[in-house]
């Protein structure tokens, strides 16, 4: 793709993504209109005199809906990198956050600090739990005998079943009512009742993880033909491997510490991307980030809004598209391939 | 001593076995030097050690310069390396596919390729012949088309020394001698080429010296002419031939005797 098309390309989808972003937050039980959306930013960030709504549209819209939009393009955004990234390093097209264990562990990890009342520490028991379970799937590579896609795969998917084990475990340990199903809720991925800080977490998450790995774009096509070729290309594999892999694994804490466990967004949206651009990573990340940073706050919406006044989890709309997306996306690789 | 690649003493060892057992060889720049010998005699292992991808003992330089301080980054802007087949499964056309070859070039900072990264892709794809096929995907095209591609991301390296694993084994006879010829022409502009080859007339007809690896130590090394002597294939491969002389030109052929 050349570069007019490229720019047209980013601008459309930044474009999306601010639109998506203003719009979703108008949805809800309280109708809000996309203006009062501008003027209440606008005027949180000082730039008019006074509120241009009132006191409770203002916590509407300011404390209640936009951290939850925010976060929900973040986590869209941090999902797609990191599977992008995954697919690249494993060179297998279904490596995402969740096959390689890495999810399941962030959430064993999250629940255990969970119930031990240390709620606050959430996100750092998330990626000690997404570091741990990396260190694993590497380690059954290693006892597999290094990686190939195939072994990438079957040593995630051993890790998070053990991960998934070990999570249904505690909570069935030491969890009782109301933190049952809450936890529950929060595994099959959820954003409900994200507040500011958590929302400035994650994105905070997506600029100081996201943005090294973004520049590695380049040093990830280099992998386009395995370890041996990248090297000959002057890239530091073993080096780049682990920084990546140890990138990945901090954001994917971060995310799954505030939405839980959000499948198949890491998996179909660099896919969905690839369709567009091609397998150029260095154009190909910043696309799948912001094609899933509005995918996700699209799918939000309508987890919060399809069954008002109930909250379906994000987690089970992205399955119900992701997989049919996802079975698109393989037979359209059938083709081609 | 000339210009190009200094090999000496290199030893490699993988899981406590002698894959390479101290290989002295030279590669001179302007030359296509062909390293010869049966399965198992350690000729990639030996490629993969000059270009630093497995730890070795011994020396490689090349112009004087010890490549095994250099940065992989810095090595990887005047050495290249095509193996015997390159699989992807990702989406690249056969341009994007030499546009690899500038990655060593190209800053983290920079957001796209320069035109100058341009101009040489252009140019490694004209010298293969695959302009037309530029912007076919390259899961599309065929084996010696893909190798032709795969030539040109090692030229798009601008590499004074080119190194090749077996680059013809899976191609036809007329894209063996393409290949071979396109070699020639790259080590004439002014590059090392030392490529490892099975067929020992393909190797006789178009390389100007030949190294001989026997269980991963130097049997014999010179011009195709001396080296190749039934003696030779009956010490290192265990066959018996007779060498004849192309009418033409007189390079050696290798008659086979058939065994029985």
């Amino acid at each position: 793709m050349n570069r007019p098309a490229l720019a047209t390309l980013i601008l459309s989808l930044l474009a999306l993504l601010l639109a998506s972003l203003v719009l979703a937050v108008t949805f809800g039980p309280a109708d809000i209109a996309p203006s009062e959306v501008w003027q209440t930013i606008g005027w949180h960030f000082g730039l008019l005199p006074e509120s241009p709504v009132g006191r409770l549209r203002d916590a509407i819209i300011w404390e209640l809906r936009l951290p939850r939009v925010l976060a929900a393009a973040a986590v869209g955004a941090g999902l797609a990198l990191c599977g992008a990234v995954m697919q690249a390093l494993t060179r297998n097209p279904l490596a995402d956050p969740y096959l390689l264990g890495l999810s399941s562990g962030a959430s064993l990890g999250a629940v255990a600090f969970l119930l031990a009342g240390a709620s606050l520490l959430m996100p750092l028991g998330a990626f000690l739990g997404a570091g741990a379970a990396m260190a694993l799937t590497l380690l059954v590579i290693q006892l597999l005998g290094g990686a190939t896609p195939t072994r990438a795969i079957l040593a995630g998917i051993s890790i998070s079943a053990l991960a998934a084990a070990a999570t249904s475990f505690l909570i069935f340990w030491s969890a009782t009512g109301d933190s049952y199903r809450e936890i529950l809720s929060w595994l099959m991925g959820s954003l409900s009742g994200v507040v500011w800080s958590e929302a400035l977490l994650v994105l905070a998450a997506l600029v100081l993880a996201g943005l090294p790995v973004l520049l590695s774009g380049r040093s990830l096509d280099a992998f386009a033909f395995g370890d041996t070729a990248a090297a000959t290309l002057g890239v530091d594999v073993v080096r780049l491997r682990w920084w990546l892999l140890g990138g990945t694994a901090l954001l994917t804490g971060v995310l799954v510490s505030i939405g839980g466990a959000i499948g198949f967004v890491g998996l179909i949206v660099p896919h969905v991307a690839r369709l567009v651009t091609g397998s150029r990573h260095r154009v190909l990340l910043p696309v799948a980030m912001l094609l899933g940073a509005s995918f996700m706050i699209w799918t939000d919406t309508a987890a919060r809004s399809l069954f008002e006044p109930r909250e379906l989890p994000v987690g089970i709309i992205t399955a119900l598209l992701g997989a049919p997306i996802f079975l698109l996306v393989l037979l359209r690789y059938r083709r081609i391939t | 001593m000339s210009a190009g690649l200094v090999v000496s003493g290199v030893a490699v060892e993988l899981g406590g076995q002698a894959i390479v057992a101290g290989v002295d060889m030279v590669a001179p720049v302007g030359q296509v030097t062909g390293l010869i010998g049966p399965n198992g005699a350690g000729k990639s292992t030996l490629l993969r050690a000059i270009l630093g991808l497995v730890p070795a003992m011994g020396s490689v330089s090349f112009d004087g310069t010890d490549l095994t301080v250099l940065p992989r980054r810095t090595r990887a802007q005047f050495t290249a390396f095509v193996e015997q087949s390159s699989d992807t499964d990702a989406r690249l056309t056969a341009r994007e596919v030499v546009l690899l070859g500038r990655i060593p070039f190209q800053s983290i900072w920079q957001a796209a390729p320069s035109p100058e990264d341009h101009a040489q892709t252009d140019a490694a794809l004209a010298a293969v012949e695959m302009t037309d096929f530029a912007d076919r995907l390259y899961q599309t095209l065929s084996g010696g088309e893909q190798q032709r591609v795969q030539i040109a991301r090692a030229l798009a390296q601008q590499p004074r020394l080119l190194l090749l694993d077996e680059p013809t084994s899976h191609l036809d006879v007329h894209a063996q001698l393409a290949m071979l010829d396109l070699l020639r022409r790259s080590a004439r502009a002014g590059a090392a080429v030392l490529v490892a080859l099975h067929d020992l007339n393909l190797a006789a007809g178009f390389c100007d010296s030949l190294v001989v690896l026997q269980g991963g130590r130097l049997a014999a090394a010179g011009a195709p002419g001396d080296v190749l002597t039934p003696a030779l294939l009956r010490q290192v491969y265990g066959v018996d031939a007779t060498i004849l002389r192309h009418p033409g030109d007189g390079r050696p052929l290798i008659a086979y005797d058939l065994p029985g």
